[in-house]
């Protein structure tokens, strides 16, 4: 056992852990009775993504998954801001 | 497709457990918000993910890239210190929705109790 | 100085900020990494609604630092307990509930810094401030000793942040 195959080993049960956890944030983005609790669930899945991202970059060694991943967050922190902001408003029929 | 790069053993062993812990933790904050009842409950969840899981990875990825490209690679500091600053104002935002949104359902209701018991 | 540099500090992020983006520290980046240090405080003073964060004592930076590295220790113990009631406990089990902290921090950016330490702990969520009495309302995982709560947000995190963001003359009263 080479130092490449317990890298390849770990990213991928790591990879996995996250792609679970992905599925959950789904199911609690479908399921979830209130509109925070999608806001929630869709804050977590951004979370996610943005490790998803980190950990490709460790997987395949290549550094352009930084960039995705510093844009995922940023797009991330922005879209949730707003959709707090809006459910803190009200609706806009009301 | 290019593959991971060979890393001496010494840097290899912590970016593996690093990597291992970080996505139990994403797993475990996600397993938190998909299981717990109540929304006031399901905040806690993600809090794990943002913190420590995100924390192990970001550690992992800068040291695996200073040690396969033998130079100090510490740009993921920068996502680091974001998701610090921004998680908790997310988490305070969306915590005060859920209690505004929750106050106001409540009003409505009690408003309109008289005429129809089970309006939800 | 204090007309082309309105908060050093602040210039000195942006430029490290520049430098860790481009990954390079050759002169043409410090150029530009200066220029974007000095211009974009000028251009965004306007948007601050307090002006910039004064320290008072720059010895009390140190304190800062040690409450930062305490609530690194404290994050990372309380995500092993919050995780561990996540994967062991039944829901309804938990204790969940609301606290009012009083506090007698008045300053903006000192609140700012000390919701961001309670927020990123696992298991305690900053809900509101609430305007009478100056009470924080926070949100707790799993409550066993109320006092025990306020006490530690009291004199583990707020007393540093007041002796470091507020006036010397306001520490001398008992809190």
């Amino acid at each position: 056992m080479t130092t490449v195959t317990l890298l390849a080993v770990a990213s991928l049960f790591a990879l996995a852990c996250v792609v679970l956890a992905m599925l959950l944030c789904t199911l609690r983005l479908l399921i979830g009775p209130s509109a925070q609790d999608r806001v929630l669930a869709l804050d977590t899945l951004w979370m996610c993504i943005m490790l998803l991202a980190l950990m490709l970059g460790i997987r395949y060694g290549s550094q352009i998954y930084f960039e995705a991943a510093l844009i995922i967050a940023l797009l991330g922190f922005v879209s949730t801001i707003a959709l707090a902001k809006f459910l803190m408003r009200g609706e806009v029929i009301e | 497709m290019s593959s991971a790069e060979a890393l001496p053993w010494w840097a290899a062993i912590p970016v593996a457990l690093l990597l291992v812990l970080g996505g139990l933790m994403t797993l475990i904050g996600a397993f938190g918000l998909a299981r717990l009842h109540s929304f006031y409950q399901r905040m806690h969840g993600p809090a794990i993910t943002v913190t420590l899981g995100a924390g192990c990875i970001l550690l992992a990825s800068m040291l695996y890239f200073t040690v396969a490209q033998s130079r100090l690679v510490i740009h993921e500091l920068l996502i680091s210190v974001f998701v610090l600053m921004t998680a908790p104002v997310v988490a305070m935002l969306i915590m005060r929705a859920g209690v505004y949104r929750e106050l106001r359902n409540r009003s409505e209701t009690s408003a309109a109790v008289d005429a129809r018991p089970d309006s939800d | 100085m204090k007309r082309w540099l309105p908060s050093p500090l602040l210039s000195i992020s942006l430029l490290l900020l520049w430098l860790l983006l481009n990954q390079s520290i050759e002169p043409a980046h410090w150029l530009l990494g200066s220029v974007l240090g000095l211009v974009a405080p000028r251009l965004s003073r306007p948007l601050q609604p307090h002006g910039q964060a004064r320290i008072r004592r720059p010895l009390a930076l140190l304190r800062l630092l040690r409450l930062l590295w305490f609530s690194a220790i404290e994050i990372v113990r309380s995500c092993f307990n919050v995780s561990q009631i996540i994967l062991l406990r039944r829901s309804a089990d938990v204790n969940s509930q609301f606290i009012r902290v009083p506090l007698d921090l008045h300053s903006p950016h000192g609140l700012a810094l000390l919701s961001c330490l309670i927020n990123s702990t696992p298991g305690t969520v900053w809900v509101d401030l609430l305007p009478d009495g100056h009470e924080l309302l926070l949100h707790v995982f799993d409550l066993h000793d109320e006092a025990w709560w306020i006490d530690t947000i009291k004199t583990r995190y707020e007393r540093p942040i007041i002796e470091v963001f507020e006036i010397p003359a306001t520490e001398g009263d008992p809190g």
